[in-house]
């Protein structure tokens, strides 16, 4: 079983239908020990970095996470999900993430239309099995104003947008998913299922 | 790139689709959600439904098909229609809607554009305009479903919506509704210079190369069309082909 993270921020139910319709068993939950017994950890979201990393210290389930991925369980961060996988967060403040991937969450300062909204395609950087089922310049849906900043060590695809902005990122068994695949169409649900076989594995 | 956004529009009553003469290749078109499938798969970038049910009793049920629609597609959708409360916005969204799309309540009480963005995010609230070419060369925008004159200026309207927190403009052009002679371009090019959100041509498409001048000329974001689609004339897949012909960045179907 695996479990979608809870901790009330966004749409959970289409994350947890995209996956369904790929057949994995997915549970929602916030319980500590469904996080510890889930074989891998979703943590999807949709709102701003500060009011979601409250939530998850809060509820004490920002130390499971951070537990269960040093001792080698497999995360994956959707959208603002993916943002929280970074060290630190600049939306309405400065604050600390879960630091699982090196790098900070910064506004998107562009001289183009923010946030970032519609479709756009990947450019790949290095291969990746999440990759196994799309080709580069295949487009996904974004919907976001902040973007990862570091030291690129973890990407793996971008999208132009003014700047290069980290779509798909992995840092060993942590990965992050800036656009939303459960919105990306044939794409979205390609990219998902390379995953499953990744979280399967 | 971002790509340009085809956006079909879906008037739904009373929780079904409004039926024209024919729908093309369609079997129960009843169905919201099985209309929207057959347009997420045909290449569509993002729908809008629009919920006309005259009276706002029947309206919560009606809104039922949105969690339908959010089970059948995974491609992004608004809903618009006679959304009057920050009540309203609430459970659309969390019936799966990705955006909500206000025009008469918004602008009785401009306040609404505001609270909606702060509570859901702009992102997901979308000001539908509908305007009016007046004998002084400028666009009122008109309520209720075009019946009234606000008095408002169009562009001005645009500019104050984004102000107060809308994420993205659809720009409806009553001259041209439903005459398939083009979008109305000098109104869209207008707001689109107004404003720094996405702005949705809608009203007018008859032709491919329509879709070509809204973007060339206007710069639009995206561009909405029902009767063209709805009837077949115009396929989705056929006009994105034309579009990247002319350059235009599309996502085409793989």
């Amino acid at each position: 079983m695996h479990v979608i993270i809870d901790y009330g921020m966004g749409n959970l139910a289409s994350v947890q239908r995209a996956f369904e319709k790929l057949d994995v068993d997915v549970k929602i939950s916030n319980k500590i020990e469904d996080l510890r017994t889930a074989k891998s950890l979703i943590l999807p979201g949709v709102g701003a970095f500060r009011d979601a990393i409250k939530a998850l210290n809060d509820s004490g389930l920002s130390d499971v996470i951070k537990e269960e991925v040093s001792q080698g369980k497999k995360i994956i961060g959707i959208c603002l999900g993916m943002q929280l996988l970074y060290e630190k967060g600049f939306e309405y403040g400065d604050y600390h993430g879960l630091g699982l991937i090196k790098g900070d969450i910064k506004y998107l300062d562009v001289n183009l239309k923010i946030p970032h909204m519609g479709w756009n395609n990947l450019k790949f950087v290095k291969e990746d099995p999440i990759l196994k089922y799309i080709n580069e310049d295949e487009y996904v849906y974004f919907v976001h104003s902040y973007y990862a900043v570091s030291d690129s060590t973890e990407l793996i695809a971008y999208s132009q947008y003014g700047n290069k902005v980290p779509s798909i990122v992995r840092n060993k068994n942590v990965y992050g998913i800036q656009f939303h695949p459960e919105k990306s169409g044939e794409t979205g649900l390609n990219i998902l299922k390379a995953y499953k076989e990744i979280m399967e594995s | 790139m971002l790509a340009k956004r085809i956006i079909p529009c879906l008037d739904v009553r009373n929780g079904r689709v409004v039926k024209g003469k024919k729908f093309m290749d369609i079997q129960d078109v009843d169905e919201p959600s099985k209309l929207g499938k057959y347009y997420s798969e045909s290449g569509a970038d993002e729908l809008v439904f629009y919920d006309i049910t005259a009276s706002n009793e029947d309206r919560k049920t009606s809104l039922e098909f949105v969690k339908k629609v959010a089970e059948e597609i995974n491609i992004p959708f608004c809903v618009g229609g006679g959304v009057s409360s920050l009540d309203d916005f609430k459970y659309i969204l969390r019936s799966g809607a990705d955006k909500v799309s206000i025009n008469s309540s918004a602008v009785k009480n401009p306040n609404l554009i505001k609270e909606a963005s702060e509570r859901f995010g702009n992102q997901c609230v979308v000001l539908s305009i509908d305007a009016k070419k007046n004998e002084k060369g400028s666009w009122d925008v008109y309520i209720k479903g075009g019946r009234e004159n606000t008095g408002l200026d169009a562009i001005e309207w645009a500019k104050k919506g984004v102000e107060l927190g809308a994420g993205e403009i659809v720009v409806n052009s009553i001259d041209e509704d439903g005459m398939k002679n083009g979008y109305d371009l000098e109104l869209l090019k207008k707001i689109v210079e107004a404003v720094n959100v996405p702005v949705i041509a809608s009203g007018g498409a008859g032709t491919y190369e329509h879709f070509l001048e809204a973007v060339n000329y206007a710069n639009v974001d995206g561009i909405l069309a029902a009767s063209v689609f709805h009837f077949g004339e115009i396929k989705i897949n056929d006009l994105k082909k034309y579009l990247k012909e002319n350059n235009v960045e599309v996502r085409l179907a793989n």
